[in-house]
């Protein structure tokens, strides 16, 4: 079980707090999408991501992205026993929906830059370390079920 | 060694550092304070050094960091020539792990996000971390 400080326990909460989930959720995939284009394998039925600009105007891009961080902000309610909380989203993610999971810190450090363009100075190291600790959490738990083998048994 | 940026891509970036360069204390020992709060383990690297936060060994160490990396933006198609003196440096005497340049360099967006604000916008990070990417890379050219 992964142990927090207090420090930590406020600092997460307080910048879920701060920031508008349905500005940075779109923003951070928009930005995935866009910095790493490779992970548009993922959103074949998304439509147009053509470009930079196609994709921050993407609805579908904006309306995942607002589902990311809905999950995240729950998270933030599951501090202490986050590897369940995301079981069934391992799961989904292993199973049905196929992601490699070296891809889940592509997006968590979007949405790291995007939360620090939003705070600006009041995201100090100290603030960053304690969200990073708590997306790498959150990544880790996601990566849980991909290592059992029963999905394997498809070939 | 090529690297995908365009015309454009090597103007922003230029621009962008060229900007920073008077603050490069500021923007090189935040970078690292980041690193250190977030992957301590990167810490073991600087042993020799006063690393707490405020340090003038901090600071002198980022903006030596910063400055190589502005200098490095300025032609990013000579970036092997440029960085020739320090990839000697460090394949032969510093040898950090190469997967160490990937958390510098996020740490370095981070802290470019948080100065820059919405002008980072998803375009100029692409670029920014094409770029640091490529100078990693040059940077462990001579390791083996």
């Amino acid at each position: 079980m992964v142990k927090w400080s207090d420090f930590e326990r406020s600092t997460i909460q307080d910048i879920f707090a701060k920031i508008d989930k349905n500005v940075v959720g779109p923003a951070a995939l928009t930005r995935c999408l866009t910095v790493y284009p490779w992970t548009q394998r993922y959103f074949g039925g998304f439509g147009n991501l053509y470009n930079a600009d196609a994709i921050a105007a993407n609805p579908k891009v904006a309306a995942h992205g607002k589902v990311v961080l809905n999950s995240l902000e729950n998270g933030v309610k599951n501090l202490d026993d986050l590897k369940n909380f995301y079981k069934d989203l391992s799961v989904l993610h292993s199973e049905k929906l196929q992601v490699d999971p070296d891809n889940f810190k592509l997006l968590t450090d979007c949405i790291t830059v995007v939360v620090a363009g939003q705070l600006g100075k009041a995201f100090t190291p100290e603030v960053h370390a304690a969200f990073s600790k708590f997306l790498a959490v959150v990544v880790a738990s996601l990566r849980k079920f991909f290592n059992s083998t029963n999905w394997l048994n498809c070939c | 060694m090529t690297i995908m940026l365009s015309k454009k891509e090597k103007a922003l970036i230029k621009e962008i550092w060229e900007r920073l360069t008077p603050v490069a204390e500021n923007i090189g020992s935040e970078a690292l304070h980041r690193m250190f709060a977030s992957y301590p383990g990167t810490k073991t690297y600087f042993s020799h050094l006063d690393i707490s936060p405020g340090s003038s060994h901090l600071y002198s160490h980022g903006k030596k960091i910063v400055l190589a990396i502005a200098e490095g933006a300025k032609d990013i198609s000579q970036l092997t020539v440029a960085l020739a003196p320090l990839q000697t440096l460090h394949a032969y005497q510093l040898r950090i792990d190469p997967t160490n340049f990937k958390l510098l360099s996020h740490c370095m967006l981070v802290t470019l996000a948080c100065y820059l604000g919405e002008e980072f916008t998803p375009v100029a990070h692409a670029a920014m971390d094409k770029f640091l990417s490529a100078f990693a890379a040059v940077l462990a050219e001579k390791y083996r």
